[in-house]
């Protein structure tokens, strides 16, 4: 198909709200946003499994240590899925995790805090893994049909964790006063790095329109956050926890809460690489990577004699 | 579908009906009678279901430790697949423990405050590491092993500790599986992982003379028909060992398998299982009265 042609028919599939295939022809600055950003996604999903990963020996209770290792096992499984929707568009899941250990490719800023107490454990499933829903939701209808699928099996998966995360802090809460303290202190940490976590500011983010034309995006990152903090408000009440912000209220005349300026000095920096633990969660990939080399090539060498033998 | 979907009942805690799954894990044993099989003794059933529980909280504490280590992304599946299911068997056990005792101590109170010297697993499952080829080893002698004991289980006088080897013997064979398939594909794979992975079965070997040595509480039991003889396992262990080895390339090692260097069964172990303790129990003992 001509390059007219195939632009004719793509255009007509995104106008229509079907699904953009593999096999279909693409636009390449398409194809290149999709494979960035669910690269992205995959390299998050594995990067995440680092900070809460490190409470799975040391959690409290069986069953919270069984809860734990089952979650970061599904982030796995979600990076599995993401990177085998990035290989549809041609990219090399090798290749991909060379980019991210070479910082060529970016993944989450929120992952770049440390996890101070096990009621981070709690806290990031109520608020990261609450906003990555409501980012990842709208992504169950997004254009491209592998990402838009395994959209809606991880979705299912982030709203078990998410309710885990706020059974967890219910519990701690009804628990002694250290360990609400504890509570309290991991949400005045993690509150305002989960509202970064939708992006920029609208006015300041450059490829959301293109996105939004793509229908790769539904929402922008302000709509977004606008949704998590309302949904986030009622919550914090119910689980007797203040969000750390004198500015939040509600605001009749919009029918949303206001919540104070957001300090995207901070982001920037975290992005950049400059955050907490950007070079520990770097480097831990990198050395599980390096020291798997020698397991992954006996894999190959081993199934090429097994090939040569069946020839 | 709806932008709110997944957090329209957030509030509602009480709900279990209006989320995909529920917050917990369905009762493996539900329906299972509990009451303790007539003429065993107590002690020794608590014993014995420690010695198994401990097994395998402390081989699923090494597992743990490999999160986010692995080679490849598959094996961290794998890994933490296996250490969900060891650590899901240890809970069922020391729960039985916990019954058989009749002190009122639960998983998490066996589990947390009981110091080393109370612990009752064989050195195998609490030695660390060295690299990728160790853990496959181990996990492939622990896997045999245990395989081989918890299908002889099933059929024990204890309907609990039958119900819970039937469940494990679907699990372990398929960390059995995983195992000898990472030990064929480095011992037959290039040089520098055969000979890796001839040092890893090597460095191993000593440890599994301790599997077949039974502790009187065994021999107790198994003459009730309650638990297994671990000296009977010994020729199938044999027997899948050689042929994963054959089929892997690799040398029976000339390491003498025995005397085994400590009575895990009896309270003695090394610094290490001090060093998992540490880490295991650390929170748990620091926020006495903690809610979880």
């Amino acid at each position: 198909m001509s390059d007219v042609a195939g632009e004719k028919v793509f255009a007509e599939i995104i106008e229509k709200d079907q699904r953009i295939e593999p096999r279909d022809w693409m636009p390449d600055g398409y194809r290149k946003t999709m494979i960035r950003q669910i690269a992205q996604h995959a390299h998050s999903e594995i990067i995440g499994m680092q900070p809460e990963g490190a409470w799975i020996t040391r959690a409290p209770s069986l069953r919270r240590k069984a809860i734990l290792l089952a979650k970061v096992q599904d982030e796995a499984g979600h990076g599995l899925y993401l990177y085998s929707a990035a290989e549809t568009l041609g990219a090399d899941r090798g290749d991909l995790t060379r980019r991210l250990i070479e910082g060529r490719q970016k993944y989450s800023s929120i992952f770049n805090y440390p996890t101070l107490s096990f009621a981070d454990v709690g806290v990031i499933g109520w608020l990261v893994d609450g906003a990555a829903i409501c980012n990842q939701v709208p992504l169950c209808r997004s254009s491209y049909g592998p990402y838009a699928r395994a959209m809606i099996r991880i979705c299912k998966e982030e709203s078990f964790h998410q309710r885990q995360g706020y059974e967890l802090l219910m519990t701690m809460m009804r628990g002694t006063t250290v360990q609400r303290e504890m509570v309290q202190d991991a949400v005045n940490r993690w509150w305002w790095p989960s509202l970064m976590m939708f992006g920029p500011p609208d006015a300041d983010s450059p490829n959301t329109a293109q996105s939004m034309a793509w229908k790769i995006k539904r929402h922008t990152n302000d709509e977004l956050r606008q949704r998590f903090v309302d949904m986030t408000v009622p919550q914090a009440e119910a689980l007797g926890v203040t969000l750390p912000d004198p500015d939040l209220r509600w605001n009749a005349d919009r029918e949303h809460y206001d919540f104070g300026a957001i300090d995207w000095s901070e982001l920037k920096r975290v992005i950049s690489g400059d955050g907490p633990m950007n070079a520990e969660r770097i480097a831990r990939r990198r050395q599980a990577d390096e020291e798997g080399a020698w397991v992954r090539e006996a894999a190959a060498a081993h199934a090429a004699k097994r090939t040569e033998v069946r020839a | 579908m709806s932008f709110d979907d997944a957090y329209h009942s957030l509030t509602d805690h009480d709900d279990d009906a209006r989320w995909a799954y529920g917050t917990g894990f369905a009762d493996p044993l539900a329906g299972v009678p509990t009451a303790l099989p007539e003429g065993v003794d107590r002690a020794d059933l608590a014993a014995y279901c420690l010695m198994l529980g401990d097994d395998a909280l402390v081989m699923s504490h090494r597992l743990q430790q490999w999160i986010t280590r692995a080679p490849e992304i598959e094996d961290e599946l794998a890994v933490a697949n296996i250490g969900l299911d060891l650590l899901g068997q240890a809970r069922l056990l020391l729960t039985r423990a916990g019954e058989a005792e009749g002190a009122g101590r639960g998983e998490d109170e066996l589990a947390y405050l009981r110091d080393p010297g109370d612990f009752r697993n064989v050195w195998l499952a609490e030695r660390a590491d060295a690299d990728f080829g160790q853990l496959v080893a181990r996990l492939l002698v622990f896997s045999t092993w245990r395989l081989a004991l918890l299908d002889r289980l099933a059929t024990s006088g204890d309907p609990v500790l039958a119900a819970i080897a039937a469940k494990g013997v679907k699990e372990v064979s398929y960390h059995r599986e995983y195992a000898a398939g990472w030990v064929v594909r480095l011992g037959d794979g290039t040089d520098l992982s055969h000979a890796r992975m001839q040092a890893a079965i090597d460095a191993v070997w000593p440890l599994t003379g301790e599997l077949f040595a039974p502790h009187p509480t065994e021999l107790r039991l198994a003459e009730q028909g309650v638990a297994v003889d671990p000296s009977e396992l010994r020729d199938e262990f044999d027997g899948v060992l050689t042929e994963v080895l054959r089929v892997a390339t690799l040398g029976r090692p000339t390491v003498p398998a025995g005397p085994a260097p400590g009575r895990g069964r009896d309270g003695v172990h090394g610094d290490e299982l001090t060093e998992i303790l540490d880490e295991m129990q650390g929170l748990a003992r620091a926020t006495p009265g903690g809610a979880w």
